[in-house]
């Protein structure tokens, strides 16, 4: 299993807002443990979806070259459930600017026009940070693996028209 | 128009509540931001991020809680400010009251001297120079 907890991104404004999608499935293991009987995806997950979509987005800004991390959850309110066969939109927003030490977003997940969740997260540069801890090998957040995967996704030709298969 | 202390102050206050989810009534001018409203590490970026969008101005790195100067010798000895350290703290935190703290400058106690007090008169201090 892969810890990738959105399936898309639709929209993405470099340094200030992207979008991602995921639908959630009957075939998801967990949705058959989490509430035994009631199937619905965690809303645990849905603040880590939405942190990756954040996390890509900070990410982005310094060309992937620092250790983004999550530092804070500031808040979270859930307004309802998500269910198998629905489809569930992040929306990450970055409050002022990212800056050399971290980033502040505001985030919205929505189902069709119904408002799911909102969330506030922080983001530090985990060397730049005030209490900075042992550098270790290399980039753990964006490793190559995750590098590979979003060239594969074309993250920067986010927004563009997509290519056709003739071009 | 320039702010008074007390719109200032609710602004602060404000900024606070939301950042580190206390209550109201805990933040009084001398609360201190870390140990009795407690803030860690990534809570003062927080803040700095709500000042600037609460005031609209902008707070560079290390303007409003100095982060840096703990690292030289030349400032700290044995565990305490040395003179030059205390000199370099008021030129650095000039919205910072040092009387205390000048006494007995222990390191351990710098976090002491970030209170909600000095969040305000920093603010009232950034306000002063953008508008002059």
């Amino acid at each position: 299993m892969r810890w990738i907890w959105i399936d898309r991104f639709t929209e993405f404004e470099r340094g200030r807002r992207a979008v991602a999608v995921k639908a959630v499935t009957m075939a998801e293991e967990h949705l058959h443990d989490h509430v035994p009987g009631y199937p619905l995806h965690p809303p645990t997950l849905m603040i880590e979806g939405m942190a990756q979509t954040a996390g890509v987005l900070v990410g982005d800004v310094f060309d992937f070259n620092e250790k983004v991390i999550l530092a804070k959850v500031t808040r979270a309110t859930f307004h309802t459930h998500v269910r198998p066969g629905e489809l569930i939109h992040f929306e990450a927003v970055v409050r002022g600017e990212v800056r050399p030490e971290g980033a502040a977003i505001t985030g919205r997940i929505t189902r069709g026009t119904d408002l799911v969740a909102d969330i506030e997260l922080m983001f530090a540069h985990l060397d730049q940070s005030r209490d900075p801890v042992e550098p270790g090998d290399g980039n753990f957040v964006f490793n190559e693996d995750f590098i590979r995967m979003l060239r594969m996704r074309s993250l920067r030709n986010l927004g563009q028209p997509a290519p056709t298969p003739d071009a | 128009m320039a702010l008074s202390h007390d719109e200032i102050t609710d602004k602060v206050r404000e900024a606070l509540v939301d950042a580190l989810g206390v209550d109201e009534d805990e933040v009084t001018p001398e609360a201190r931001i870390g140990a009795d409203l407690g803030a860690e590490s990534i809570d003062y970026l927080d803040i700095v991020f709500r000042l600037e969008k609460a005031f609209n101005i902008k707070i560079p790195r290390g303007d409003l809680f100095p982060d840096n100067i703990l690292q030289s010798e030349e400032f700290v000895q044995d565990g305490k400010m040395t003179a030059k350290g205390i000199e370099e703290l008021k030129t650095r935190l000039p919205h910072a009251n040092l009387s205390a703290f000048e006494k007995d400058p222990k390191v351990d106690d710098i976090a002491d001297l970030f209170t909600v007090d000095m969040i305000v008169r920093y603010i009232d201090l950034k306000l002063g120079q953008d508008a002059g």
